[in-house]
């Protein structure tokens, strides 16, 4: 634990505070900046759809009550502070008595299993890909292939998934249409239930993996280039190391280091997009949930798993900050 | 990212030409130039107002398949070469009109972030003290927040969204990249010796901005910018696809929406979300074209790499 300095600790946590206080201000104070309020914007929703209402004053009325949106706007976000802090994200207004925490609960691991083994998969792929691209020793047909690996990097995760579906659900019909398990199978430690969410999960990961592989291989790539002119490089090559040795303990161990940052700092447009990616699938995860809560105009649903998404992808990263100075020691440096 | 390039030009083959005669840049701005064109050329030879709902028959094949009469497809007619959608929309000319409009959003969202990045970057980078100290963090905190996820919170309160106000809702989250990325320029070349030599001489504060480090900074500029683009059409589409974009015009993302939430895919009618796909990839892909080409202008170094 040389690395992990007391005032690096602690101007992480700084960090993280302050990015999920400014997320949650944001989503607290920009649709109170926008004309009407959630109330009047739901009713016009439900309007517009082709639902009779009636009283609608007193059902804006009524809500407004229970938002509290008749107190002063400052006791509104203490108010609301107070709540993020305690964890207390109240009641689901589409599936009540339903609490919001308790349905992010439900659907957490399935997002959680899904993300992080397609983000490791493709961070480690992608890098392995970028290595080899940059390395002389790589044969030649294997540099001309892995190019093709990088085709879907400007495409977003969710189109990929549509034609993903496309090709290997509806014509192939070798992997199922939604859902993260088969209905008939038991749940527990078995291999049909294991075999069941390996497939249902299997597109929907490939679509992550497919799109943000081709980032890590060619931010990996010129960090590699970048390696190879290096003077401990030429030591390396002139003591006569193993090219193998070479490659992996003086190129990639130093070339890896700036793409664990990148990989911080794209956590958050990753977990974005993964929600698209479980709407595509029907995956019941966070993200399909949020898109339940938008269907329904549920609001105090959206705000409750958005607040819980940014705290999830602030936590990634402050863990990703903490383990940083363990893999280059010279953070430590940072003291003197 | 503007640090990373791609290519495999040899440094023989160099030749003195501009470095902005790059290929790649020249291809993706020509085909996105024709993507911002179809707006008005479009009228002339098709008739775009078979966009709307009900102008044409429903679930009709593109021209060249043969229609699934089981699955209740109409055949195909020369009136509608890519078929027609479930609500009576031609899918040709629901292309030609939310093309240019999905390319539109990204084009404002991303002018205001980079705008406000240039100006941040600039007065950080340059005059430094506390409000770097401020802005630099702010930028830190803002990235880290998933944009994708705020936005959806902001469009759903916003009873009824319109394309302007989108992209403006959008650029929330497209100024911390420009910033980054202008400030660290900025600190560079702060540090320079023609910058060092026009101080020497005299020049002032914002002489030295806008002659000296402005024509410099250009290529980082338009990097940042295209893929600005490219992020803020990602999240418009991500917003659309959701059921949060404008529903009164039809955009590339609402087109795939409302594929997706008539079960097209089940349906097997993949030229209703196809079409759509096949206009954001080539978009997408133009603009990372672009990106990679002014990659390489700025990075000479780069562009020798092996």
């Amino acid at each position: 634990m040389s690395g992990l300095t007391t005032k690096y600790v602690l101007k992480r946590i700084g960090m993280f505070i302050l990015t999920v206080w400014l997320g949650a201000t944001i989503i607290f104070i920009v649709p109170r900046l926008v004309p009407g309020d959630p109330v009047q914007a739901m009713i016009g929703r439900m309007i517009t759809e082709g639902v009779n209402v009636e009283n609608a004053d007193v059902i804006i009325s009524t809500y407004r009550e229970r938002f509290g949106l008749n107190d002063h706007i400052l006791i509104q976000y203490v108010k609301y502070l107070y709540n993020a802090v305690t964890f207390n994200s109240g009641y689901s207004l589409a599936f009540f008595p339903s609490r919001v925490d308790d349905m992010v609960a439900r659907s957490l691991p399935w997002t959680l299993g899904l993300l992080f083994l397609s983000l490791i998969l493709s961070f480690v792929i992608g890098n392995l890909v970028g290595a080899l691209l940059a390395w002389r020793p790589t044969p030649k047909v294997l540099k001309l292939l892995l190019p093709i690996s990088l085709t879907f990097t400007s495409i977003p995760a969710y189109m990929v998934g549509i034609m993903l579906l496309f090709v290997f659900s509806f014509t192939l019909d070798w992997f199922p249409f939604a859902g993260n398990y088969a209905r008939d199978v038991s749940l527990g430690w078995n291999w049909a239930f294991i075999w069941s969410v390996i497939k249902h999960g299997f597109l929907p990961a490939m679509s992550i993996i497919l799109v943000s592989m081709g980032r890590w291989a060619l931010g990996m790539r010129g960090m590699m280039i970048t390696t190879d002119g290096e003077d401990y490089m030429i030591l390396a090559e002139a003591a006569g190391l193993r090219p193998f040795r070479i490659f992996w303990r003086y190129g990639v161990r130093n070339a890896i280091l700036p793409q664990i940052t990148a990989f911080g700092v794209a956590l958050g447009a990753l977990a974005g997009g993964s929600v698209l990616v479980e709407v595509i699938f029907t995956y019941p995860g966070v993200g399909h949930l949020l898109y339940q809560a938008i269907l329904n105009s549920d609001y105090t649903l959206i705000q409750g798993i958005v607040f819980y998404v940014i705290l999830g992808v602030s936590l990634a990263v402050l863990i990703l900050d903490l383990t940083y100075p363990l893999i280059d020691p010279r953070i430590s440096l940072e003291r003197s | 990212v503007t640090e990373q390039t791609t290519t495999k030009k040899n440094s023989k083959n160099r030749s003195p030409k501009s470095p902005w005669l790059n290929f790649k840049l020249l291809l993706g701005l020509g085909v996105l130039i024709m993507a911002i064109s179809i707006e008005y050329l479009a009228p002339f030879f098709w008739d775009t107002d078979m966009a709307k709902v009900g102008s044409a028959p429903t679930n009709m094949v593109p021209g060249w398949i043969e229609a699934d009469k089981e699955l209740g497809f109409k055949d195909p007619s020369a009136e509608h070469p890519l078929g027609t959608e479930s609500n009576g929309r031609d899918m040709l000319a629901l292309v030609l009109v939310a093309t240019p409009r999905s390319l539109k959003v990204g084009l404002i969202a991303a002018s205001i972030g980079i705008l406000v990045g240039t100006v941040l970057g600039f007065a950080t980078g340059f005059l430094g003290g506390w409000l770097d100290n401020v802005v630099r963090v702010l930028t830190d905190a803002w990235m880290t927040i998933p944009g994708l996820a705020v936005l959806i919170v902001i469009a759903s309160y916003i009873e009824e969204l319109n394309l302007q106000a989108m992209a403006l809702v959008i650029a929330l989250f497209s100024w911390p990249g420009p910033t980054r990325v202008i400030r660290a320029q900025v600190l560079s070349m702060r540090e320079r010796g023609y910058v060092q030599m026009s101080r020497l001489a005299g020049a002032g504060v914002l002489e030295i901005m806008f002659l000296e480090m402005m024509p410099n900074l250009l290529p980082y500029l338009a990097a940042t910018f295209t893929g600005g683009v490219s992020g803020a059409i990602l999240a418009a589409t991500g917003l659309e696809i959701l059921g949060l974009g404008p529903t009164r015009l039809p955009t590339l993302g609402m087109t795939i929406s409302n594929a997706l939430r008539s079960s097209a895919i089940l349906r097997g009618m993949w030229w209703w979300w196809g079409f759509p796909i096949i206009m954001l990839i080539i978009i997408f892909i133009s603009l990372f074209l672009m990106t990679i080409g002014l990659d390489e202008i700025a990075n000479p170094r780069l562009r020798g790499a092996r």
